[in-house]
């Protein structure tokens, strides 16, 4: 009962001094700005955006409570905060900046509800003041929990690209081929790796193929198996693979997890395979 | 037996472990305390490995759980502490789990009792059917 009284009146100062309240809401803008933000948005456009977040909650307000910003009387409202939120990260901005935009309605706002009421009933007025800052409060978590949702797509798109990072095979000498693995090696890139290499062993009909893992930072057992069967898929295929890059610290792990390499080929660096490569190709690596 | 206590730089938060990302995770956080705690890479690199192993298990054969990575100390001692908890079918035979070369999987089974070699101490607590905790330290 008392809220939509609080509506009401919310609502009646917001259409009656709406020029009023858009002058004084981004002077008070302006007037908390950092240079920077200044310089990130114009004066016409940041007067436009008041004006038009202003427009949005007098309409909402119409129509809905103003304690329930998930009823669809406020979808409007939500859906150009939203875009404001993403838009101003991408701009740069900050969480707390784009949530400071819509607070600093809160001052401006207060003023004109005290002095539309001044000696009314003061209780009424608290309540007032107490429903918009708690509506105001939950709008500008709103812009924030956008803002964290976009940078976790952000996250989540880099982390999809990151799979997707082509691992090259290079063709060191006529019938030698090397593919470098860089990260991680126990996701799905592992069978993304394995083809290409095969792939290539068969488009070059190379011999030899050395896997170079200086920039593979852990290889426990589900690494090395990987690596294993890669070598035993090579080796199906008439070609050799010898492993390069084995560093001293990966050498020892590799001793302690009990991991058997067999007689799989391993190199402490890739100029150390690449030169036997060459060797068993019958070139001699000092000429060459 | 005094308990480790787990000092102020190494505060263990929980790292849930739901898919094979978090397993990237466990092995930096893993690495992270590693380094401060003071090993040499080698090390480091043993505690990650171990760290990786132990967090792929949960994830596999536990369908999931935690870990939590900390640095502990106890009188002069100062080592990394980690602990992996799942709520999966735990495990019947602890002592054939260890064994190299057992695996339900398909893997090289090499993972538990790999880990325990390169670490100090690991305690499998698992009771079948309501999940298994390991214990893991790693002195300096």
């Amino acid at each position: 009962m008392r809220m939509a009284v609080s509506t009401n009146r919310i609502l009646k100062v917001m259409e009656s001094s709406q020029i009023q309240l858009l002058a004084d809401w981004v002077k008070a803008l302006r007037g908390t700005a950092t240079a920077r933000s200044s310089s990130l948005i114009s004066d016409p456009e940041l007067q436009a955006q008041c004006q038009e977040l202003i427009t949005l909650l007098s309409t909402a307000l119409r129509n809905a409570r103003l304690d329930a910003i998930d009823d669809p009387a406020w979808e409007p409202t939500r859906e150009y905060l939203a875009g404001l939120s993403r838009s101003r990260g991408r701009q740069g901005f900050s969480p707390t900046e784009t949530a400071m935009f819509v607070l600093s309605l809160k001052e401006p706002l207060f003023a004109h509800l005290r002095r539309a009421f001044a000696g009314d009933n003061e209780v009424q007025l608290l309540l007032d003041v107490w429903e918009l800052g708690k509506l105001l409060d939950m709008l500008a978590l709103y812009t924030t929990e956008v803002h964290q949702q976009a940078r976790e797509e952000v996250i989540r798109r880099q982390t999809e690209e990151m799979l997707e990072l082509s691992t090259p095979v290079i063709r060191l000498w006529d019938g030698i081929l090397a593919m470098p693995l860089i990260g991680t090696l126990d996701s799905s890139r592992t069978q993304v790796v394995m083809e290409s290499l095969l792939e290539q062993i068969v488009a070059t009909r190379s011999p030899i193929a050395i896997l170079d893992i200086t920039g593979v930072p852990t290889v426990d057992t589900l690494t090395a198996q990987h690596l294993l069967k890669t070598v035993a898929a090579t080796r199906l295929m008439g070609a050799e693979c010898i492993i390069s890059g084995i560093r001293p610290q990966i050498a020892q792990t590799i001793v302690h997890l009990g991991v058997e390499l067999g007689d799989v080929i391993t190199k402490a660096s890739l100029a150390d395979a690449f030169r036997l490569a060459l060797k068993k190709l019958g070139h001699n690596p000092a000429q060459a | 037996m005094p308990q480790p206590r787990t000092d102020s730089e190494g505060g263990a938060l929980r790292i849930e472990i739901a898919e094979g990302q978090d397993v990237v995770q466990v092995r930096q956080r893993a690495r992270e305390k590693a380094q401060a705690a003071g090993f040499t890479l080698t090390e480091v690199t043993k505690i990650v490995t171990a760290a990786s192993e132990l967090a792929r298990n949960t994830l596999e054969h536990g369908g999931g759980g935690w870990a939590e990575v900390g640095v502990v100390a106890t009188g002069v001692r100062r080592g990394v502490r980690m602990v992996f908890h799942d709520e999966g079918p735990g495990i019947a035979d602890v002592d054939q789990a260890l064994r190299d070369g057992f695996t339900t999987g398909g893997g090289l089974g090499l993972g538990l009792g790999g880990s325990r070699r390169l670490l100090s101490e690991l305690t499998i607590d698992s009771v079948p059917g309501r999940g298994t905790t390991i214990v893991a330290v790693r002195w300096k």
